[in-house]
């Protein structure tokens, strides 16, 4: 009976979550349409993709911040994580000790490991996920900055045709764009599909139920962060080719974006409940909100201001939302 | 240490050498003879107050964040409010504004920055990491929309003592004595009052403490309301200790603050924790 009430609760909440998302889409094309009405640069081809190409970095870290955030945790590293990797394989590249896919490899790597350290901390050892990655976030820029020092890797030190990614297409697609729409595909088809992505949603619901179903929660949680780790350092290697320039600080600040991008998509912070797809559309709605307003002129110190009302409205509405229709189903129930 | 073996636990905290404070004094006083034999400066009471007035920031917004932990809440927009009141309290003095309007004025904003926190919190029940994620910004956005990228370092003398200043006759910063007095403040409220009971009551189980007659909302609210304020004064503080206001003050903060509170052995999910060792750990900082 109890997984009974489960399947009733998780249905409504998918339901939400799907609003959500339609909610986000529908909010982007009103508010779309009134800033092209003020910039009418704005709905051109070139600068809708430009945000969408930037977009898509936070996108990529936000489904594997999305993954832990949906296992009841919480990784505040994946700032650092991405700058270790950026740093990483923009130095490697700069002394030509591998070339343009090793480095991608090495940096891929590098991310997996990081995300394995914080699997091994939080699932393993079950030490509270925003301690154990608030300490990760500091030893893994403390260690970006051990190497990098006072270095920076400029772009002209970049190998020729490495930072191209940025800028191309595949079949009319940009590079960045297509790695987010993959991520967010094999990741929802891998939660949604496979025993492990219902574990990821049974953990994160009800941890007490999804042990008592005999489901090895420490591996779950383990293997979401190291996940979110290899996104993370994907994210990292999409950084170096965005801006070229990197030295020890690189991605610093980015956690706000990555989950504010998730929440504003509708994954609910305590667990169990989201999409990867509303996670990735949030990041692209926080993107497309930036460059609205610098289109319309607001000067840059007002973003951040609005950054956090989005936020605090967003969550806000959901909150609402989900309230009402837990409020209709009681209802339905008791008639 | 009554909060403390009334709360569980009871054999382990009796003994002395069992207690995370008597760890954390150990530390510091081994950090301090370590210290001593890197640099002949260390021990000097120069040094000494100086590396003390650099952390106090830091450990005056522990003070508030520790009770919020153990009310099983949290709060990251404390950096953004440091920097808001640095904001205002510049752009005022900068207008023409006498400190002795301005300094109230700027505590006034930091209160009803954590009233705006405490309501989302506790009224619209929404999780307070993201509500205080939403205010980290959005507060931070306010005080570069306040001063923009100017600083502001024209203040009296008078106000610059209060950060960088020794109380007369001693080595001893005012920060440290502004700290002290609210570590005893916050201490006995804590450990000594039925205020103290009810936080600990809230972050064990908030559920059975609304059924025992906690006001379990307003005592959130009161709780995030004292932490704008001490946020703000921590503000305060360090603009009169840098003798600058900016709108990037504090940046970084918060994540040394909450560290400070952990470390001091204040379980995130709330419950435990004490505020003897949230100043503790606050020493070790150096």
């Amino acid at each position: 009976m109890i997984v009974e009430r489960a399947r009733v609760r998780g249905q409504w909440l998918s339901a939400v979550a799907r609003q959500r998302e339609l909610s986000l889409v529908a909010i982007m094309l009103v508010l779309g349409g009134l800033v092209s009405l003020a910039a009418p640069q704005f709905l051109t081809l070139a600068n809708l993709t430009q945000v969408a190409v930037l977009a898509s970095i936070i996108a990529v870290a936000a489904v594997g911040e999305a993954i832990v955030i949906i296992t009841r945790n919480v990784d505040l590293s994946v700032e650092a994580t991405m700058g270790l990797v950026a740093y990483s394989v923009a130095r490697i590249l700069e002394l030509h000790a591998l070339d343009g896919p090793a480095a991608i490899a090495l940096g891929l790597g590098i991310g997996l490991a990081l995300g394995m350290i914080n699997g091994v901390i939080v699932g393993v050892l079950r030490v509270p996920a925003i301690v154990a990655t608030l300490g990760t976030l500091s030893v893994f820029r403390g260690v970006d900055y051990l190497i990098a020092g006072s270095h920076q890797v400029p772009l002209a030190a970049l190998p020729k045709g490495f930072t191209d990614a940025a800028r191309d297409s595949l079949i009319g697609i940009p590079i960045f764009v297509a790695v987010a729409i993959t991520a967010v595909a094999v990741g929802m088809i891998v939660l949604r599909w496979t025993r492990f992505g219902r574990q990821v949603y049974a953990v994160g619901s009800n941890p007490d139920a999804a042990a008592i179903l005999g489901i090895p929660s420490r591996l779950v949680v383990f293997a979401a962060f190291s996940i979110c780790g290899l996104l993370a350092g994907v994210a990292g290697v999409m950084w170096v080719m965005e801006f070229g320039t990197i030295n020890g600080t690189s991605a610093s600040g980015v956690v706000l974006a990555v989950v504010a991008a998730v929440v504003v998509g509708g994954v609910n912070i305590f667990g169990g409940s989201g999409t990867l797809a509303g996670a990735a559309l949030g990041a692209l709605f926080l993107g497309f909100i930036a460059n609205a307003l610098i289109l319309v002129g607001l000067s840059q110190f007002w973003l951040q201001a609005i950054y956090g009302a989005v936020i605090l409205i967003a969550v806000s509405a959901d909150a609402f939302i989900l309230r009402r229709l837990q409020r209709a189903a009681m209802e339905r129930r008791i008639r | 240490m009554s909060a403390q073996t009334s709360v569980g636990r009871p054999g382990a905290m009796s003994r002395l050498f069992a207690r995370w404070e008597t760890v954390l004094v150990i530390a510091l006083v081994g950090l301090i003879v370590l210290g001593t034999r890197l640099s002949p400066f260390f021990l000097t009471p120069g040094n000494f107050a100086n590396l003390t007035a650099a952390l106090m920031e830091v450990a005056i917004m522990a003070l508030p964040m520790t009770l919020i932990i153990v009310a099983g809440e949290i709060d990251l927009s404390v950096e953004s409010m440091a920097g808001l009141a640095s904001s205002i309290l510049g752009f005022l003095w900068a207008a023409g504004v006498p400190l002795t309007i301005g300094i109230p004025l700027v505590l006034l904003v930091g209160a009803l920055g954590g009233l705006l926190n405490g309501l989302l919190v506790a009224r619209a029940r929404l999780p307070s990491l993201v509500v205080t994620l939403g205010t980290l910004a959005l507060f931070r956005g306010m005080a570069l929309i306040v001063l923009g990228p100017r600083g502001v370092s024209d203040f009296p003398a008078g106000f610059t003592q209060l950060g960088f200043g020794r109380v007369p006759g001693t080595a001893v910063p005012w920060s440290v004595v502004v700290f002290l007095t609210l570590a005893v403040v916050l201490g006995i409220v804590l450990h000594g009052t039925w205020i103290g009971r009810q936080i600990y009551a809230v972050g064990k189980n908030s559920g059975a403490a609304r059924f025992s007659g906690v006001m379990v909302g307003r005592l959130k609210v009161a709780l995030f309301v004292l932490t704008g304020l001490i946020a703000a004064l921590a503000g305060i503080i360090l603009t009169s200790r840098l003798s600058s206001a900016r709108a990037d003050a504090g940046q970084g903060m918060t994540l040394t603050v909450v560290t400070v509170a952990l470390l001091g052995g204040v379980n995130i999910f709330g419950g435990s924790g004490t505020i003897r060792a949230s100043s503790w750990r606050s020493s070790l900082s150096p």
